[in-house]
């Protein structure tokens, strides 16, 4: 067994966060919040592996969150595993549907065509007050885990390591996936597509199966956070969404899937207790921030960290180091 | 529908399709020479209508003649242009041409975050209403109907004007072939010595300025107020993509289409009034993926 | 010749915004031959290659090969047939290492999708290393593509083209851009990874010192018109190939 910063920094993440809310029981719900919308990181991650990045994946955050609340709603306060289940099937059968249309585009136009589609989903939400509550949004009861009725802390205890839990796993198989002869293969839509359909493999359809990993993720995200949240709101799919998930991804650092995660936890601790202070012109640190990691560390802080400790942070090299 | 309805839907469409071509055609030439499209184009239109309705109640206030309101239009689109698009183009955009797509997006949509914010620090977040230039115009009577000259006759004269200048600017002017050599060929036009930086400038503040002048014009009929810079983009991106990117004649077209489509939503199918500009488009871009005047490119190998 | 014909383009034709860039080709390539196009520049042979290989579409005739209509299908379909390419300019994954070029190319030859399986453990990864060892390409396995030199980029694209195991092998110019000095060693170890793996090759070539060492058939070519057709000796010594085509070459 080899000690090694690049292993043992990341573990020591991952016991820190998982023992913090025993510490500081206040900061739970921020960390079950900020492993949720990690969950949709990762899935836009995914897609800016293939070179492109959506500025309207929050659309299937809050597919993933409505149908989560839908049920919870439809029988009578709901059970936990079945509003995750269900947010995840919605936000895949949804990507289905768009996916095979955006996947046609690339760049500009994937971006763009994804924030029109995610705006029709913003307004419908907002239109449709009878069925959606408006822009108040529905609320979501606190659902039963695994048939058990619990209270409000222990429930708030169980969701948070499970959250825990599903984000190790999710980043593990996203990293397995990306390592994959696939997920190679979807990587190099961003190199060369003409060497890609000139190997007999269907770009198209090799970016379809990305963008619906990169969906399903960010649905089980939307799903978690609803729950965890206890109320959706068309918030939940808005522009602004999609956009902080893709500067999150940025910042974290886009070559690995932990950039999700430590990228997600820096954000909602920075953003809870600076915007406070600094609410007016939060876009605006945001965009300059954005700036400055696109100019000067366009590999993010897992980018950085990977130089620091002397290893590229791609997935491939990682593997091919073994 | 009566012809009464009828009729007033296609004045609003022409009057609402005036105003999203000006921002249009702005996105569409800058991406046509700069091969960025620029997603903090929105934030320029906001920021021409917040500078003219701003300083317009000012100055009306202060009692001053309405008539006032048309030069402003002008002074706050060129301003707006060449004091937040030139630099923008000149310290940021030009170190990111060579830089991978998706960088490149990520620039703009990083500058469009700043800006929303600028917007609400310099104005607030209370809307504006200055419409003493729509009242200064009065009304017409058309088939039985009053409208307001400002939006029946001078969005539209406005607009096609911008249309035809651009056009004889382009082909007429020396700045203007220079620009759509820089389009057809950069490596071409760089080596034959013209000079593609002060091209990328000129471009990008042309159009930065077109779609603040847009935002002037807009300021008069609407409230302005936060928000309307991000749901202009999205808008001017539909029209532009239906058009296919680089289509100044069919942004043209495109944006009628799509203020059309809006306003008869308006009257028929309220609820889906927001979402015709994107139907219009998906649909568009379903049967032709490069837009209606678009023409596809193959990489050569 | 009885031999089996592989494929086949009859009255092809293309135009590039109204301009006609090739015109009536009608062209059969044999198996088990090693076909050089030679020809003026403009002569449409990379267009030729385009629509051979399903990149550009005619917008008259028709391409067959093993005797099926093939000419509306797209380069992937093709590849699956057995119709492989190589580039004029090397075609890589810029972010991949030479290994890793290779077994994406194995892991879409034998549709391995496999998601969570990582590429580098693939089945395939033995006939890889094996194809990196036939173009003299092993000790560079792990080098990225992009930092490689010219001549080493071209055998690494030829290499992905094997490992699709075609039928039939396509290559643009393959010593084009590669030091003049290293052109027949690149060009000796294409020629011996191409006799083992048993392809039938069709190259466009513009160097007639590699056609006359390379090539056991040749065909001179101009606006889709094949003027001459036989072994290099004969057609290369031919008073009017040297005048019109070698001789725009020296």
């Amino acid at each position: 067994m080899q000690f090694n910063l690049r292993t043992v920094v990341p573990s020591l993440i991952v016991l820190a966060v998982a023992v913090l809310p025993l510490l500081a029981p206040t900061t739970q719900v921020l960390l079950t919040l900020a492993l949720s919308k990690g969950l949709a990181v990762l899935g836009v991650i995914v897609l800016l592996q293939a070179g492109q990045v959506s500025f309207g994946h929050a659309l299937f955050f809050g597919v993933s969150a409505y149908a989560a609340a839908f049920v919870g709603k439809g029988f009578g306060g709901g059970e936990l595993f079945s509003m995750l289940a269900i947010g995840v099937v919605a936000s895949l059968a949804i990507s289905v549907v768009v996916g095979l249309f955006v996947v046609r585009y690339r760049h500009i136009f994937f971006g763009m065509l994804n924030l029109a589609v995610s705006m029709i989903f913003f307004s419908l939400l907002e239109k449709f007050y009878h069925v959606t509550g408006g822009s108040d949004g529905l609320s979501v009861a606190r659902p039963l885990f695994l048939g058990i009725e619990m209270e409000r802390e222990g429930f708030e205890m169980v969701l948070f390591y499970l959250v825990l839990v599903l984000a190790l796993g999710a980043a593990w198989l996203t990293h397995r996936f990306l390592n994959s002869p696939i997920g190679n293969m979807m990587r190099t839509i961003k190199t060369n597509e003409v060497r890609l359909e000139y190997l007999g493999v269907s770009a198209r359809n090799t970016l379809l199966v990305g963008y619906i990993v990169s969906a399903g993720l960010c649905g089980l995200g939307g799903a978690l956070a609803a729950v965890a949240q206890g109320v959706v709101t068309p918030e939940y799919a808005w522009w602004i969404r999609s956009g902080e998930f893709v500067f999150i991804a940025i910042l974290g650092g886009s070559g690995s899937v932990g950039g999700a995660f430590v990228g997600s936890l820096l954000y909602e601790a920075v953003r809870t207790y600076a915007s406070a202070f600094a609410g007016d012109v939060w876009q605006m640190i945001l965009g300059i921030v954005l700036l400055f990691v696109i100019l000067f560390a366009p590999s993010g802080i897992t980018g950085l960290f990977a130089r620091l400790t002397g290893r590229k942070a791609s997935p491939a090299s990682e593997e091919a180091g073994q | 529908m009566n012809p009464q309805l009828f009729a007033l839907a296609i004045f609003d469409g022409i009057a609402y399709a005036a105003l999203v071509f000006l921002v249009a055609v702005g996105l569409t030439l800058i991406f046509g020479v700069l091969r960025v499209l620029n997603v903090a184009h929105g934030s320029f239109y906001a920021m021409g209508a917040y500078a003219t309705a701003s300083v317009g109640a000012a100055i009306f206030a202060a009692g001053y003649s309405p008539w006032l309101a048309f030069p402003l239009m002008l002074v706050a689109a060129v301003l707006v242009g060449v004091i937040v698009g030139g630099p923008i183009e000149k310290l940021l955009l030009s170190r990111i041409y060579e830089m991978e797509e998706v960088l490149q997006i990520l620039v703009t949509f990083a500058v469009f975050m700043i800006l929303e914010d600028v917007q609400r620090l310099i104005w607030g977040a209370q809307p504006f209403f200055e419409a003493s230039a729509l009242m200064a115009l009065g009304n017409v009577e058309v088939f039985g109907i009053t409208y307001t000259a400002y939006q029946l006759i001078l969005l539209p004269a406005v607009a096609v004007s911008v249309l035809i200048g651009l056009r004889l600017f382009l082909r007429r002017t020396l700045s203007g072939k220079l620009i759509l050599a820089v389009t057809e060929d950069r490596e071409a036009a760089t080596s034959i010595g013209i000079n593609a930086e002060r091209v990328y400038l000129v471009t990008f503040i042309v159009g930065a300025s077109l779609a603040a002048f847009g935002g002037a014009l807009a300021s008069a009929t609407t409230s302005v107020q936060p928000g309307m810079g991000a749901d202009m983009i999205v808008l001017s991106f539909a029209v532009v993509a239906t058009a296919g990117l680089g289509q100044i004649e069919g942004a043209a077209l495109a944006a009628l289409l799509i203020g059309l489509g809006r306003s008869f939503a308006i009257y028929l199918w309220p609820e889906l009034e927001v979402l015709i500009p994107y139907l219009i488009m998906l649909l568009v871009l379903l049967i032709r993926p490069e837009g209606l005047f678009g023409k596809s490119r193959t990489r050569k190998i | 010749m009885t031999e089996r014909v592989l494929l086949e383009a009859k009255g092809l034709e293309i135009r590039f915004g109204g301009v006609v860039a090739a015109q009536d080709i009608n062209i059969q390539i044999h198996e088990g031959h090693n076909l050089a196009i030679i020809g003026p520049n403009g002569a449409g042979k990379t267009t030729f290659l385009n629509i051979c290989t399903g990149y550009l579409k005619p917008h008259k005739g028709k391409v067959f090969f093993d005797g099926k209509d093939v000419t509306r299908l797209q380069p992937r379909h093709l590849v699956r047939r057995g119709v492989a390419r190589a580039f004029q300019i090397p075609q890589l994954f810029t972010e991949h290492s030479v290994l890793e070029n290779l077994l994406i190319a194995g892991a879409a030859q034998s549709r391995r999708w496999s998601p969570f399986r990582p590429l580098h453990q693939i089945p395939e990864r033995k006939a890889m290393l094996h194809l990196l060892d036939m173009v003299k390409c092993s000790h560079i396995a792990d080098r990225p593509v992009s930092e490689l030199p010219e001549g080493q980029r071209k055998l690494v694209d030829i290499a992905i083209a094997l490992a699709l195991k075609p039928k039939l092998l396509f290559m643009d110019e393959p010593t084009s851009g590669v030091a003049s000095s290293e052109k027949f060693e690149v060009l000796d170890i294409i020629a011996e990874a191409l006799t083992e793996a048993k392809v039938t090759s069709v190259f466009v070539e513009h160097d007639m010192g590699i056609v006359d060492r390379f090539a056991d058939e040749v065909a001179v070519w101009n606006r889709g018109e094949v003027l001459f057709r036989g072994p290099p000796d004969d057609v290369l010594n031919h008073p009017d190939v040297i005048r019109d085509v070698i001789g725009e070459e020296v």
